[in-house]
């Protein structure tokens, strides 16, 4: 088998008292999809924030490429590929979709004292990476991302995570503020970065997406891997159950 | 049906003018030079040595007002400015005026000092994650209790004259009918903030930081260096300004810079800076600066009883935080940003 691109083993993380993370080990591969799932509180959000760089783990390894890695800053994860979308979006409202989009990598044209930013470009390319979503409304660069819709900026965070995640992409609930069309392009992109050798996380409640797009699954409960399997290893129910936090989701729709 | 415009299609220009946040600030200067111009233009104020009067004003705030601004859009405050300019003159006037060391050494250790200032703000404020509004509220105590003490107990006073200060003098100290050289060096000091707010990475580092703190952080902004950049520009310039002020006007003065620690906000937020970071422009802070300028040295030109300045200037920081509010709330109903 391949060589993960990432793997975590043991990884903890405590907040106070509260064990948000215990001992998680995860892999992801490139070229597929790893869905992470599991109810609210579980941990997925943690769990992706130390593969970003956003959060310290209070233990554990992480590994890149096979090599020892600690993440001082989200700057470190970028820098080798990691392009994340957070449940938060975190988009800065005032400032333009262009200045948004670019965001920390900015482009810059002119040498020296003279360097100065490519308004130009970083217009040009925001737009074009935006209407890849199907996103429509948006036709200036310069509009401020506060006068968005929350689909219009989840769908810009994605597009800036695309551009920029050119070996790890994690997404945290992407498709949440989506109509059906837009997060059905949003899976189409996410497989078509699968087919480009990227890998990808993929945190859902949605099992319909789930199930389409997942080559394996990480269930989390209450911090703890709760269970790991492959694509058709388990039914959908059985992945329903699992996603309940594991009590049993559709004995209590039967029950109804 | 509407008609959907073309990606290509960008709002107009008098559309983007209306919607910059400098519009608002722009539009009152001019009204209070005209308010000025009429009560007090019989009076002098319109005369050049009544115009170089406000410009001269404006020009020693305006150049700790535009670093204030820029780091009130980071999000932060910084109200030590007072006592750095208050130490940094009494440096230069007890070093080079007293004890008679050279000036380049003096205005250098004066320099210095507003380096070590911005740095110890910014380290607390990174480290500790307290408000920045009580990290140099403190510091500006402690210095202003030190420099008091120290030019007590080495000069005897807290005012000590500067006779010549040799190579400054011509930086800091040059006159042309009555307009200082200070003037120049905000305008100086102006254009850089534009170029580095609208054109470097620091400058949209600087929206982000203020506009949405953890956004910035995730999206690979080192948001500590962002502050520790701004916090020392701002004390450099204050440190500038305290250098200054002891050559130009021959003697260095322990508490004379403590009018700047709100005077500086005010004219940054006058000129249309967000007080919870995230949105203003270098011109509007001029222009905020310029306002300043014009209500103070107005009101004594209209013979009115200056007593009432300080009245003025909070009701013009009413209105000013109103009106900026409304414009800001157009700007995100037409949706159109400055980029
Ligand atoms: N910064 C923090 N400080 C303290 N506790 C935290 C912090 N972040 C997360 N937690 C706690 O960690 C646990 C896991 O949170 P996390 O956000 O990872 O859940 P999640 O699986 O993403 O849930 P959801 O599906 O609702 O997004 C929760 O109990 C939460 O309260
Ligand atoms: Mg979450």
């Amino acid at each position: 088998m391949n060589q993960p691109l990432m793997r975590l083993q043991g990884v903890s993380c405590a907040f106070g008292n509260n064990l948000a993370l215990d001992s998680v080990s995860i892999e992801v591969q490139p070229g597929e999809i790893t869905c992470l799932l599991g109810d609210n509180g579980a941990g997925k959000s943690t769990l992706i924030k130390i593969m970003s760089g956003v959060q310290r783990p209070t233990g554990g390894t992480i590994e890149f490429e096979g090599r020892p890695v600690r993440f001082e800053s989200p700057r470190d994860a970028q820098l080798l590929g990691i392009g994340t979308v957070h449940q938060d979006v975190g988009l800065i409202p005032l400032i333009s979709v262009a200045r948004n989009f670019f965001l920390g990598s900015e482009p810059t044209i002119g040498w020296g004292p003279f360097r100065r930013l490519d308004h130009g470009a970083a217009r040009r390319i925001a737009l074009e990476q935006i209407a890849e979503m199907g996103i429509r409304r948006v036709h200036d660069a310069d509009q401020l991302v506060g006068t968005m819709s929350g689909g219009e900026r989840q769908a810009l965070a994605i597009a800036r995570a695309l551009y920029f995640g050119a070996r790890l992409l994690i997404l945290d609930e992407p498709t949440a503020a989506l109509g059906v069309k837009e997060a059905a392009i949003v899976i189409d992109q996410i497989k078509r970065a699968r087919a480009k050798g990227v890998a990808l996380v993929f945190i859902t409640h949605n099992a319909t997406h789930a199930m389409a797009v997942g080559d394996r699954f990480t269930v989390l409960m209450h911090g703890r891997v709760a269970a790991q399997f492959l694509k058709g290893e388990k039914t959908r129910e059985q992945v329903l159950d699992l996603m309940a936090g594991g009590e049993q989701y559709t004995a209590m729709e039967l029950a109804d | 049906m509407t008609i959907e415009t073309s990606p290509a299609a960008r709002p107009s220009a008098p559309g983007r003018i209306f919607a910059a946040s400098w519009f608002g600030p722009l539009l009152a200067a001019i009204l209070m030079y005209l308010f000025f111009a009429v009560t007090g233009g019989g009076k002098g104020f319109l005369t050049v040595s009544g115009t170089a009067g406000w410009l001269n004003t404006a020009a020693e705030l305006g150049i700790i007002a535009i670093p204030i601004g820029l780091l009130m859009i980071a999000g932060e405050f910084d109200l030590s400015t007072g006592s750095v300019v208050g130490a940094a003159s009494i440096i230069v006037a007890v070093g080079t005026g007293f004890y008679g060391l050279p000036i380049a050494l003096t205005a250098s250790a004066a320099v210095l000092l507003g380096i070590g200032v911005g740095s110890f703000n910014a380290f607390l404020v990174n480290r500790t994650r307290l408000p920045s509004f009580i990290v140099t509220l403190a510091s500006n105590f402690l210095l202003a209790g030190s420099a008091l003490g120290l030019s007590r107990l080495i000069a005897g006073s807290s005012n000590v004259s500067l006779k010549d200060a040799g190579f400054l003098e011509p930086v800091l100290a040059t006159k042309a009918y009555g307009f200082n050289i200070s003037i120049v060096w905000w305008l100086l000091e102006a254009l850089l903030g534009i170029w580095v707010l609208q054109q470097t990475r620091l400058g949209n580092w600087i929206f982000a930081t203020g506009g949405n703190l953890d956004g910035a952080r995730r999206a690979g902004v080192p948001v500590s260096r962002v502050k520790l950049t701004l916090f020392i520009w701002t004390s450099v310039s204050a440190a500038f300004v305290g250098t200054l002020q002891a050559v130009a006007y021959n003697s260095g003065n322990a508490v004379s810079g403590q009018g700047y620690v709100f005077q500086t906000a005010i004219a940054a937020v006058i000129g249309g800076v967000l007080l919870t970071g995230g949105f203003g422009s270098v011109p509007g802070i001029v222009f905020g600066t310029m306002i300043y300028g014009i209500v103070s040295l107005g009101l004594f030109y209209t013979g009115w009883p200056t007593d009432w300045l300080a009245t003025f200037i909070g009701g013009l920081l009413v209105v000013a935080v109103l009106t900026n509010n409304l414009l800001r709330e157009a700007a995100l109903r037409r949706g159109r940003g400055r980029s």
